[in-house]
């Protein structure tokens, strides 16, 4: 595998999570709980749109075909997707939600951290620029878990079953292959494996504070950075595809 | 007992200088989240430079009855506006 093909790679699995990630949210548009949750959920579907636009256009540039991020978000099938399973799973309740959105968030600001200083200075103007933006939503699910950890005594539950359920999902952010090795070794991109330690103290201290339990099984479910997904994306892709599938190149 | 999160009134500062102004309410289980709320609700297009919130059951308001007492002495007061004078050209906008 070549530098460019690990590349591209790559840009598809950051690309790729944070599009999938950002239409689960989207699905919560008019049916949270409260009307500035609501928003507060668009705004940050919005924000990672935003920054799946700057991964994929990069993703088809490196790719030289001439793909654009509207092409590659639309025009691609399942096992073409890059993305981690752990976004991929349903919202269930809107502790769930955000218990997805926090151990998605604080993966991204390490990562995102370390990219600032890639070598290739495409990959450190968009981690500047989208760590800004995640700062924020790290903040915003973490206070949110603890509220709702440290809540009543049903919202302690229901917080303890979303972790347990998606903390497998967990340790495939840390795992890394071929993609990483050429990426490590040419300064792009960190090792996954490197970001295990901050990630683990960041969320003790959230769960500590929310009174959640952390599962001590370490089990981790693998596949979507490969392409091998769970039965989820096929309908996410369905619904998010319809509109260019059916009416291709249709614009607004 | 209400199951309604306490309502907050916001405050934001359009620019460096200039005082904060009312732009609405919302609701908040405590003031860091209002904080957020208010972040999410009214500074998506860049309003603001600063944030307050206020619980609104701390602010104390007039009664709307008590209008007459409180503001018609002033209308019959025109010498209080600074209208009789001119405005030198070189003051600029007053």
């Amino acid at each position: 595998m070549n530098r460019d093909q690990a590349l591209f790679e790559f840009l598809l699995r950051m690309g790729d999570s944070t599009l999938i990630l950002s239409h689960r949210i989207s699905e919560w548009c008019g049916h949270a709980p409260v009307i500035e949750e609501d928003i507060a959920l668009a705004n940050t579907a919005l924000d990672l749109i935003g920054q799946t636009q700057f991964w994929l256009e990069l993703a088809g540039e490196v790719e030289g075909k001439g793909r654009t991020a509207d092409n590659l978000a639309h025009l691609r099938d399942a096992w073409d997707f890059r993305n981690l399973l752990l976004v991929e799973r349903p919202n269930g309740d809107f502790g769930k939600t955000l218990m997805r959105q926090f151990l998605f968030d604080v993966w991204q600001s390490l990562m995102l951290a370390k990219l600032k200083g890639s070598s290739d200075q495409r990959i450190a103007d968009i981690a500047e620029k989208a760590s800004k933006e995640v700062a924020y939503h790290v903040e915003r699910s973490a206070n949110t878990v603890i509220s709702l950890g440290d809540g009543t005594e049903e919202s302690h539950q229901r917080m303890q079953d979303a972790l347990e359920d998606l903390y497998p999902y967990v340790g495939e952010m840390f795992i890394g292959d071929k993609v990483d090795e050429v990426l490590v070794k040419a300064g792009i991109a960190p090792d996954p494996a490197s970001l295990r330690a901050e990630y683990d103290r960041i969320v003790g201290d959230v769960m500590y504070k929310a009174t959640l339990q952390l599962p001590e099984d370490d089990f981790a479910h693998q596949g979507g950075k490969t392409g091998r997904h769970t039965e989820h994306l096929g309908y996410i892709l369905a619904d998010m595809q319809f509109l260019q599938r059916a009416y291709p190149g249709a614009e607004w | 007992m209400s199951n309604e999160w306490p309502l907050w009134e916001v405050f934001i500062r359009g620019q460096h200088g200039m005082s904060h102004r009312h732009v609405g309410s919302l609701h908040a289980a405590d003031a860091e989240s209002a904080m957020m709320n208010a972040r999410d609700v009214y500074t998506r297009r860049n309003e603001g430079v600063s944030i307050w919130v206020v619980e609104a059951a701390h602010i104390a308001a007039s009664a709307p009855g008590d209008k007459g007492p409180l503001f018609e002495p002033a209308n019959s007061k025109v010498y209080r506006h600074p209208t009789f004078f001119d405005i030198p050209d070189d003051a600029g906008a007053m």
